[in-house]
């Protein structure tokens, strides 16, 4: 771990904040001269502790790039990003890299498991990174995969595993590390209804814990019923905020 | 993260299984002609190594050992009279034929040793008495000769031959590295040398000496050239010469190199190709390990722990089966064969250079990876 990033985090700048994420008219565009996109036109974003925020809204929109931006994988023209109190878009490279890998989680539309690791071993992979011995890494993550219910599926290679029970050890490899942002992109979009129902239950949970929170970009109404807030995007902007399923947009 | 990079580059058993071949060919085919080449090289000296000799006296233009330009019957005093010598004896060096008992034809290298010393006898006698070369038309062969002459029912000791109508009798069997033009060699003394060859007006091919107690071999090397006016060499410096002079005026060293830079080039090619193929194929993979918090040098450090592994891996299957081909096919010199550590680690080198450049174009690849390739569908 890196000592340097959780005493800064440690700090009371991040405890003091109620927003584990702070986005402030955030610009973003692709391309150069006149092929140049604009793809993110100035987006305002907060996402509260404990919160689940689902990211919705149509092809293009600028969901999946918002969620780059906060995870601190794509730089931004312009604006402000804090993510834990952290102003990412001032980190180097190296500083962003270090930063994902001791407090945020991801999850996958398409999993992107290691074909050649068992379930456990794909599981433990953030704890490996981050240096952690293999036995105890394996240990975290069978734990973190038996309460998920894939107990039983420890020793399997993802080619062995249904499109849900994937998901599932992508989401126990994005957990394993106990990280305090979660960003999910699509996570049900390659499943039947009630794995996708199962599954974003599960990620609701951990959401709901205290400091944590979700955000999770989706086309998938079916999970609406879970998010907090539903933020849609509309060309590259925050166009209605709903708050609950229940509110009218 | 070395545990994962290890089962990633086992686990997908096709690339794993192509690495390795690639990297075990490459190895296979630099190990083996270059052994061959060097037992070339080994061979193309035998006539130097056979005799063992601190320093030869030769002809200042001579060019290597087996172009023997005939020196004055005089040169062995003149040596024995340049202070540091301890001692200098003549040799004779040449081709000649023998006539067999049932008519043939084989030719052989004749060496002529000085009489009283026997200096540039072989080092190993397996049968009979090399001593009794002092007897009148008696010779020693090689065990090539044995073979080539006749084999050991036809040519044992005390058969009998011809050489120009000089009939001489073995009085012993020697055991000698075999020669470039794979002749046998046949020893007697000088005197003897001189009376079986045909008469010419020079016959001293070269004169031994060795230096005396605190004299190097290279000091009285230059010292002979240097009073003498004659050529005068370190056994090891008229070796290189030879090897030197083969290089130049033969196309050994370019068809040799050929096939070894062949071998490097396809190991490189077969290596770098699947190296990229395995690096593209898991490119979303590696994206999403940079997106969770791997560095771009960790992921460097596994190409290169993965490269190296089935590099170590290639090398030691490749190796393996030279020095089998070498055991195998080279035994008993019928094939000129020498797996040196020099050349081992030449190829270790050539393979490291292998590995890293293919690790290099991968790494390449992953450093220029955004990890945003992970959210595209």
């Amino acid at each position: 771990m890196d000592n340097r990033l959780h005493q800064d985090l440690d700090s009371s700048r991040a405890e003091a904040s109620p927003w584990l994420v702070r986005a402030r008219g955030v610009l973003k565009s692709f391309g150069e001269g006149e092929t140049r996109i604009p793809v993110l036109k100035g987006v305002n974003l907060d996402v509260a502790r404990g919160e689940v925020l689902l990211l919705v809204g149509p092809s293009g929109s600028g969901k999946t790039t918002l969620l780059s931006v906060i995870g601190g994988i794509l730089e931004i023209d312009e604006g402000k990003v804090t993510v834990l109190g952290e102003p990412i878009q001032e980190f180097s490279g190296q500083e962003k890299t270090r930063f994902r890998r001791d407090h945020l989680g991801f999850i996958f539309q398409q999993y992107n498991l290691l074909p050649t690791l068992t379930a456990v071993e794909n599981a433990a992979v953030p704890l490996f990174i981050r240096g952690v011995p293999k036995p105890d890494a394996l240990a975290r993550a069978e734990e973190v995969l038996g309460s998920m219910g894939m107990g039983d599926r420890l020793k399997a290679l993802p080619t062995r595993l249904s499109g849900g029970e994937q998901q599932r050890v992508a989401i126990a490899r994005a957990l394993v590390g106990d990280p305090q942002l979660l960003l999910c992109d699509e996570p049900t979009a390659s499943l039947d209804g009630e794995t996708g129902h199962r599954i974003v239950e599960q990620l609701h949970h951990v959401g709901k814990q205290a400091d944590r929170a979700v955000i999770i970009v989706t086309h998938d109404s079916r999970i609406f019923e879970f998010g907090d807030r539903i933020v849609h995007m509309e060309d590259g902007k925050v166009d209605q905020i709903q708050h609950g399923p229940e509110e009218p947009i | 993260m070395n545990f994962v990079a290890l089962k990633m580059l086992f686990g997908d058993r096709a690339k794993y299984l192509m690495l390795l071949a690639g990297l075990t060919f490459s190895t296979m085919l630099i190990v083996q002609q270059g052994s061959i080449f060097w037992g070339l090289m080994t061979w193309s000296q035998s006539g130097i190594t056979n005799i063992n000799a601190p320093v030869w006296v030769t002809d200042p233009n001579i060019n290597q050992v087996e172009e023997i330009k005939p020196l004055a019957d005089t040169a062995v005093n003149v040596v024995r009279s340049v202070p540091g010598v301890d001692w200098a004896v003549p040799l004779y060096k040449g081709v000649q034929r023998a006539r067999l008992r049932d008519g043939n034809y084989e030719q052989i290298a004749l060496v002529g040793l000085e009489a009283s010393t026997l200096i540039g006898r072989p080092g190993r006698v397996l049968e009979g008495n090399i001593e009794e070369l002092r007897s009148p038309d008696t010779v020693a062969i090689d065990q090539f000769g044995v073979e080539r002459l006749g084999g050991p029912e036809n040519i044992h000791l005390g058969t009998t031959f011809e050489i120009n109508d000089h009939q001489v009798r073995i009085v012993a069997i020697v055991e000698t590295q075999k020669s470039f033009q794979n002749f046998p060699f046949v020893y007697l003394t000088y005197e003897q040398a001189l009376e079986v060859t045909p008469p010419e007006r020079r016959k001293l091919s070269y004169v031994l000496a060795s230096p005396a107690k605190g004299v190097s071999p290279e000091e009285l090397a230059k010292r002979i050239h240097e009073q003498t006016g004659l050529g005068a060499f370190t056994e090891e410096q008229f070796g290189w010469k030879t090897i030197y002079w083969m290089l130049k005026n033969t196309g050994i060293g370019v068809n040799f190199g050929t096939t070894v830079l062949l071998g490097f080039i396809v190991g490189m090619a077969i290596v770098g190709q699947t190296f990229y193929l395995f690096t593209v194929e898991n490119l979303r993979q590696f994206g999403a390990l940079k997106a969770i918090g791997a560095s771009t040098g960790m992921l460097a450090r596994m190409i290169l722990l993965q490269s190296f592994t089935v590099g170590l891996i290639g090398y030691g299957v490749g190796v393996g089966l030279a020095t089998l081909f070498g055991i195998t096919v080279g035994s008993g010199q019928r094939l000129p064969f020498k797996e040196t550590w020099p050349l081992l680690v030449g190829v270790a080198v050539a393979l490291l250079v292998i590995c890293s450049l293919s690790s290099a174009i991968s790494i390449r690849k992953l450093a220029k990876l955004e990890p945003a390739v992970v959210f595209r569908g």
